[in-house]
């Protein structure tokens, strides 16, 4: 265990070194990437319970919109500042919306999230002083009074979304391998037991879905900050449906593949938007076809299964 | 007042056109408690078919009546084509897993589908109003209403009659009913429950491309309609209760007046009120208005 | 305290169903108590209320003199009363030592949440009485299995392991031999008993099997139709003409064997 946070440590660091030689539409994706990462690992909380949220844009676009609030009427442009309110914002709504969530299951649950999702969707579309569907810009962001330009400001994104993603990689693991993390597997298993052992599984999944918001906050408050723009379409079901489709592939085993997966999603997203444009879709339906049929843990079960094999061998 | 009447008449029509969608949905889900995502494609096909339809009949002089027979037998031809290569080419293989999983794998069919539509009728628009003008439209006091609208809800009117006739009085209905209960005493009883799977998932896409068909005169047929619509149907759906063809008539009714409440009167609060009520519902009724008691576990 | 377990006027109706009807009884402490009763009778609505599972519609459920009419299962465990379930309610995906890790975290864990999200499954504590009980039932060969692959009898062990992880002091054990086959039920309740009552455990237990009744249980509560028509020793109840009649009783089953041998 101590081995893969080394591994993981020594990853994160590597790619803050290699940053600075990177072209910068990779910088870029990169950092969309990982953002969205953090949105995924929120979903593996609550897929390694059974559950699978079709609404967690609702916290990704929370995120964001917050940022995108904060620097267009409060003229706050700090991202660390930012980034903490977008976060924060997302787990207060997690905390309320989650009192009335934590009480269903299965489809009901992924039902009643996208509701929820929806019901802000269609609130942001159609208010004017928001931009309705146009959205609108968030300035440049700035660094504890630093405010770089361009390349520069690519990189140091790259670098707080990196930092970010690394805290959050620590507590997830530590969390997995706690009660309640553990107890994930116990509750997929066996709700009524639970219960019965003395544990409200209802309270445990609350927290659940205040980790899961809060992820998703901190996702969309770094990808508002990436992209410079902000719009309802981040609310809208098909961006839920595109982390859970991440979530998916990378499986629930592994905190790393949450990272990896989307990286690897930005990258065959933006070569076969360019390469084959009328096919995309296909390749990514076919993709999840695949992955749910015959690699049901997702790929992140491939990392576990090396793990394994090495704790076997001599 | 005639704001009041306005907006009966607007959500009746828009219920009529939302149950139509839903019923095939709602359909699936009671036989095979699959949520099928992919019903958005289907809608989607039967609606472009339609507009394909429409465009090689129309304006040629020929009797408006088979126009619109036409636009059925394509979308039926098109949810027969979809539904069986989705039913015995993907679903087939993930019978019995999860509900979750199965939802999932409907979703990634409903996205291939999607770039389908492309490869075929290309990313522009289609425009399909020739039935709309054909139809006319009639004065009632300050009123106008399309001729069009009017034989939508007839038709999702007889639909429902049908559709609950079918269930209640036909040797079919009643099988599948059985189905909806229990599957495996079913099977049990003999039932050919694949055979019932099968034609049920065929019927439902065909009810599905029909509810596209006949909304493709009064929309844009361009990219996205059946994404929109999905999430439509899952309300009325989720609202009235899953597996429930009455379910889906109080969930489209509800929906469809409320959505003509907020157009006329708060129309900013369109889009949210109808997903507000989807949440209000679940909160209250998690299986829906018209759901059936839950069997003890222990 | 006289009596362990308190129960007064007890009754639960479903709609127009009358499942339970006007429960009274005392079970003192360290009793083991088989109640009997054929299938609808009662006798899982009766636990499944004990235990908070259902609420009751009339009447008071006393535990060790504090009230615990209408409290939640989670609630009722942690005050001191455990079940074992009909169809054992285990942890699938998980080890016999993790299924065992699992409840004795939650018993010895905070009732907080969040402190749960602090400690670890298996810790040194939640391992020991994890291991404690797998000897305590004669597991251990079966301790790194996944509890998917275990033989039913050692599934109901299992499931009542993980119902003392929490040292109850009142057990119900419902039908702990059903699906076990006749020439293991005895050996099984042999160890489930003497694992009890080593831990000094008040048991009351659903079963079918009149011989299991007769052997293990000190009082016996027949249920029929919803009521308590007999209450005594087993020679007592199970000799009991109403008993006899409506549930089958021990000398029922003693005629059919003799024929067998005949033949």
């Amino acid at each position: 265990m101590a081995r893969a946070n080394l591994v993981g440590a020594l990853a994160f660091l590597a790619l803050a070194a290699a940053a600075p030689s990177l072209p910068p539409w990779l910088v870029s994706l990169a950092t969309i990437a990982f953002a969205n990462a953090l949105v995924v690992l929120g979903l593996m909380v609550l897929w390694r319970a059974g559950l699978v949220s079709f609404g967690q844009a609702l916290y990704y676009a929370i995120g964001a919109y917050c940022v995108a609030l904060l620097s267009r009427f409060a003229g706050i442009t700090d991202a660390f500042l930012m980034l903490l309110a977008g976060g924060a914002a997302a787990a207060i709504t997690a905390f309320l919306v989650g009192t009335l969530l934590a009480r269903y299951r299965e489809i009901f649950f992924a039902m009643l999230s996208l509701a929820v999702s929806m019901i802000l969707y269609g609130t942001l579309v159609k208010t004017e002083s928001l931009g309705s569907t146009d959205g609108f810009n968030v300035p440049p962001a700035t660094f504890l009074g630093y405010a770089p330009h361009g390349g520069v400001l690519g990189l140091w994104l790259f670098w707080v979304v990196l930092g970010t993603c690394a805290i959050a990689a620590i507590l997830v693991s530590a969390y997995f391998r706690s009660v309640a993390g553990a107890l994930a597997v116990p509750v997929r298993d066996n709700e009524i037991r639970v219960e019965f052992l003395g544990l409200s599984v209802n309270r445990l999944i609350h927290l659940k879905l205040i980790i899961a918001g809060a992820l998703g906050g901190f996702g969309g408050a770094l990808a508002a900050l990436a992209i410079g723009h902000v719009d309802p379409n981040m609310a809208y079901w098909t961006t839920s449906g595109g982390f859970v489709f991440v979530t998916i592939l990378a499986g629930a085993a592994s905190v790393a593949a949450a990272f990896v997966g989307s990286l690897g999603f930005e990258l065959v997203r933006s070569f076969a938007v360019d390469v084959l444009p009328g096919t995309w879709q296909i390749i990514l339906g076919s993709v999840l076809l695949v992955t749910i049929l015959f690699l049901p843990e997702g790929l992140g079960s491939i990392f576990l299964r090396l793990r394994r094999s090495e704790a076997r061998t001599p | 007042m005639l704001t009041a009447l306005a907006i009966f008449t607007d959500g009746l029509v828009y219920a009529a056109y939302l149950f139509v969608v839903a019923i095939g949905l709602t359909l699936i889900f009671g036989v095979m408690k699959i949520l099928n995502v992919a019903h958005g494609a289907f809608y989607a096909f039967g609606a472009y078919g339609a507009a394909t339809a429409v465009g090689i009949y129309f304006d040629r002089g020929l009797p408006v009546a088979g126009g619109f027979l036409l636009m059925v037998l394509a979308a039926m031809a098109m949810g027969l084509l979809l539904g069986l290569v989705l039913e015995r080419g993907v679903l087939r293989l993930v019978y019995g897993k999860d509900e979750v999983i199965v939802v999932l794998v409907t979703y990634a069919a409903f996205l291939i589908l999607e770039d389908v539509i492309i490869l075929v009728w290309g990313p522009g628009t289609y425009a399909a109003y020739q039935p709309l003008v054909a139809a006319g439209s009639i004065a009632v006091g300050n009123l106008v209403l399309s001729g069009y609208d009017i034989g939508l809800v007839a038709f999702a009117a007889i639909l429902a009659a049908c559709a609950t006739w079918a269930l209640k009085r036909t040797r079919y209905g009643r099988l599948l009913t059985v189905v909806i209960f229990d599957r495996e005493t079913a099977a049990a009883f003999g039932i050919n429950v694949t055979l019932v799977y099968t034609v049920t998932f065929l019927l439902g896409a065909m009810l599905g491309a029909i509810g596209g068909a006949v909304m493709a005169p009064k929309i844009a047929v361009t990219l996205g309609i059946g994404v929109e619509v999905i999430v439509l149907a899952f309300a009325v759906v989720a609202i009235g209760g899953m597996g429930s063809i009455e379910g889906a008539l109080i969930g489209a009714l509800i929906v469809g007046l409320c959505r003509a409440a907020a157009v006329h009167l708060v129309p900013q609060l369109e889009l949210f009120v109808i997903y507000a009520v989807m949440a209000l519902v679940l909160v209250f009724r998690p299986y829906g208005l018209i759901a059936r008691a839950q069997p003890r576990r222990i | 305290m006289t009596s362990i377990l308190a129960v007064r006027g007890l009754e639960k109706t479903f709609g127009n169903v009358v499942a339970a009807r006007d429960i009274s009884l005392e079970v003192p402490p360290q009793q083991t108590a088989g109640i009997i009763g054929a299938n609808g009778a009662g006798k899982t609505t009766f636990v499944n209320m004990i235990t908070g599972h259902l609420r009751p519609s009339k009447g008071s459920i006393a535990f060790e003199d504090r009230d615990i009419t209408g409290l939640p299962s989670r609630a009722i465990t942690r005050l001191g009363i455990s079940r074992s379930f009909q169809v054992a309610q285990i942890f699938p995906s998980l080890s016999v030592l993790d299924n065992l890790c699992a409840a004795a975290a939650i018993a010895h864990g905070s009732d907080r949440i969040l402190g749960c999200a602090i400690t670890a499954l298996r810790s040194p504590r939640t391992l020991a009485e994890a291991e404690a009980l797998i000897e305590l039932f004669q597991i251990a060969r079966f301790r790194d299995s996944r509890a998917i692959t275990l033989p039913q009898g050692v599934r109901k062990l299992l499931d009542i392991g993980m119902a003392m992880a929490s040292w109850p002091r009142l057990l119900l054990l419902d039908e702990p031999t059903s699906g076990i086959s006749i020439e293991e039920k005895f050996d099984i309740m042999d160890v489930v008993m003497a694992a009890l009552r080593s831990r000094k455990i008040t048991v009351l237990f659903v079963e079918h099997d009149m011989e299991i009744v007769a052997r293990f249980a000190e009082r016996v509560l027949a249920f029929y139709d919803g009521t308590l028509i007999a209450d005594g020793t087993p020679d007592k109840a199970l000799s009991d003409p109403r008993v006899q009649l409506l549930i089958g009783g021990a000398k029922q089953k003693l005629a059919v064997l003799p024929r067998a041998a005949d033949a």
